[in-house]
């Protein structure tokens, strides 16, 4: 067994380096995915990270990955990377909890097509990552199965509600993972786990197999240690699925190849709303030399204004809250899950199995969501919300006419303390301020690491680019990336 | 917008969301509700009179964006037993509820 130091933070090896391992025969994939259930049994009781490993599956897939390089014959694109799957993302016979007690004891039939093309590419699925539960949360606290805890700075949150998938790559208990973004969810853990975070353009990733929270809005994006490993994965998971009718067809670029570009020459522009009030001066800083960084690659930078991302929260407040009312009526105890022990008459069951098994903050944005859709109301919240949903996506498409990126701190803050927000619900919704435009928008974007605080905590910066221009936001972030070392 | 939530909306909407809120959950979600609503009151600065709604971003994408449906032809579908075997429970062929009728 090719043990590595099994310390709690310590970089994986980059899937050029697994996969001439894999190949030459030096890295057996059996003693690889072992290696790691060792290092997720020694770091997980701390960590919080995993909710359930899938060894059965990970060691029968590392046997067949194992046999192809025996035999000397071609490898798939990931053979051998052990990866975490989001508990939000279902895999067959596996549990699938969306981090809530509701789906306590549920194992779907079947595999989403992100973990089934996952699965294809030869990786190796170690098990479902820990979220806040149905992925309503920035702090990875609202997980019915206990927080996570940041790998950098273990009284802090790792951010959420992927907060489980980046504490993972963060702490090498995998190499990537698969993580989903309604409003942040990808992003803002990637920023405060200090690893790269991938949102895809609205349709470039099937939704087949996503527990969903808000169909619109929702998506499935990749986590890695680097950005060129990131662009990997998506070019594995991506393109049309006929199981998922608002997939795209577009052509899905070889985007590992691509990061690798250079960016001189490339227009970036940085909008002054997102540099304003309430923006940490340390992330400020440090965002600040990310984009000395670019200018000094080759690109122009210009600031640009989005006027209005001061309304973007309160839109995709109402917009996720009414979509999830709709989409978590199917939690009713009758086809999976949870049911209340509560059986005096059908409508009782339904009524006390909700309530029984969806925690507080679920309920509170059911009953948002239910509110702002309830006759009366729909218009004035609703309808008005879908409104001002365009005006921010039409202003986005007007500033990508003039630029080919734009860059933002990814969150206005670095990781916070466990429990600092958990009473205030507006507090803990304003650490989504800078991600939930480009998720009412459907544009893509990365989470790339970008300096870090005097106290050691992780900065995020957030490229973002127009709908599937996924190539040049990885572009973008992989020359901050380059960077890192002057950034600190 | 509308004035502020009472506690009878918020038993109101509860039971239009089929929840069934225990006493002492009712006045934090009061408060938070309100906090919020007032909070997303702010997009009435905006004019958006002769905006048309945006339910999704595909209409933005142009071509490339998945709206095509696929062929409405019979094809596997999940295996029933499988599906069965997740729900609370079951006669095997269908789901088993609460009885709803009285002979």
């Amino acid at each position: 067994m090719t043990s590595e130091a099994n310390t709690l933070v310590d970089k994986p090896k980059t899937f050029a380096e697994l996969r001439a391992g894999v190949e030459s025969g030096a890295i057996k994939s059996a003693c690889l995915v072992s290696d790691y259930y060792d290092r997720i049994a020694a770091a997980n009781p701390e960590l919080n990270v995993y909710l359930s490993l899938s060894r059965e599956r990970a060691s029968e897939q590392a046997a067949r990955v194992d046999a192809v390089a025996a035999k000397g014959d071609p490898l798939p694109p990931l053979a051998g990377v052990p990866v975490g799957i989001k508990d939000l993302l279902v895999m067959r016979g596996t549990p699938a909890t969306a981090g809530s007690k509701i789906l306590e004891g549920y194992r779907p039939p079947y595999d989403a097509t992100a973990v089934a093309r996952l699965d294809a590419a030869g990786s190796v699925v170690l098990g479902k990552t820990n979220c806040d539960e149905f992925g309503m949360g920035s702090s990875n606290e609202n997980s019915a199965y206990g927080p996570v805890r940041n790998p950098v700075d273990t009284e802090r949150v790792p951010g959420g509600s992927s907060g489980g998938s980046a504490a993972a790559v963060a702490a090498n208990l995998a190499v990537a993972a698969l993580g989903t973004d309604t409003g942040g969810s990808i992003r803002q853990p990637a920023s405060f786990c200090g690893v790269v975070g991938v949102l895809p353009t609205y349709g470039r990733v099937s939704r087949y197999g996503l527990i969903a929270f808000a169909s619109s809005l929702d998506r499935i994006g990749p986590l890695a240690a680097n950005v060129r490993d990131a662009a990997a994965v998506l070019g594995v998971i991506a393109g049309h699925d006929p199981k998922d009718a608002t997939s795209s067809p577009a052509p899905v670029d070889d985007y590992a190849a691509e990061s690798g570009k250079a960016v001189d020459g490339f227009r970036i522009g940085v909008p002054d709303e997102y540099f304003g009030e309430g923006l940490d001066d340390e992330v400020r800083s440090s965002i600040e030399k990310g984009i000395d960084a670019l200018r000094a690659a080759g690109c122009a930078i210009k600031r640009i204004s989005l006027p209005s991302t001061k309304y973007a929260i309160p839109t995709y407040y109402l917009l996720a809250t009414a979509e999830a009312s709709a989409n978590l009526a199917r939690f009713d105890g009758v086809r999976y899950g949870y049911r209340s022990k509560a059986q005096e008459s059908l409508s009782g069951m339904y009524r006390r199995s909700r309530d029984e098994g969806f925690g507080a903050e679920v309920k509170r944005r059911i009953l948002l969501g239910t509110y702002a859709l309830s006759a009366g109301y729909y218009d004035a919240y609703y309808l008005k919300a879908q409104q001002v949903r365009r005006l921010l996506a039409e202003e986005f498409l007007r500033a990508f006419a003039g630029v080919d990126a734009i860059v933002t701190p990814t969150s206005p803050m670095p990781a916070f303390k466990l429990g600092e927000k958990t009473d205030d619900p507006i507090s803990m919704y304003l650490a989504d301020i800078y991600t939930v435009t480009a998720s009412l928008a459907g544009i893509c974007g990365v989470s790339v690491p970008c300096g870090t605080t005097k106290a050691g905590l992780p900065v995020g910066m957030q490229v973002l680019a127009g709908h599937f221009q996924e190539s040049k936001a990885f572009r973008v972030a992989r020359a901050v990336e380059a960077a890192q070392s002057s950034l600190v | 917008m509308a004035g502020k939530v009472t506690i009878e909306d918020v038993e109101r909407v509860a039971e239009l969301a089929n929840l069934e809120l225990a006493p002492d959950e009712k006045p934090r979600m009061l408060r938070d509700l309100n906090a919020i609503l007032d909070y997303v009151a702010e997009l009435n600065e905006l004019d958006t009179s002769g905006v048309a709604p945006l339910a999704q971003v595909s209409e933005l994408q142009g071509a490339v964006s998945g709206t095509s449906l696929r062929q409405d032809s019979l094809e596997p579908s999940l295996d029933r037993a499988e599906v069965m075997s997740g729900a609370p429970e079951t006669d095997g062929a269908f789901f088993k509820v609460p009885k709803v009728i009285e002979r």
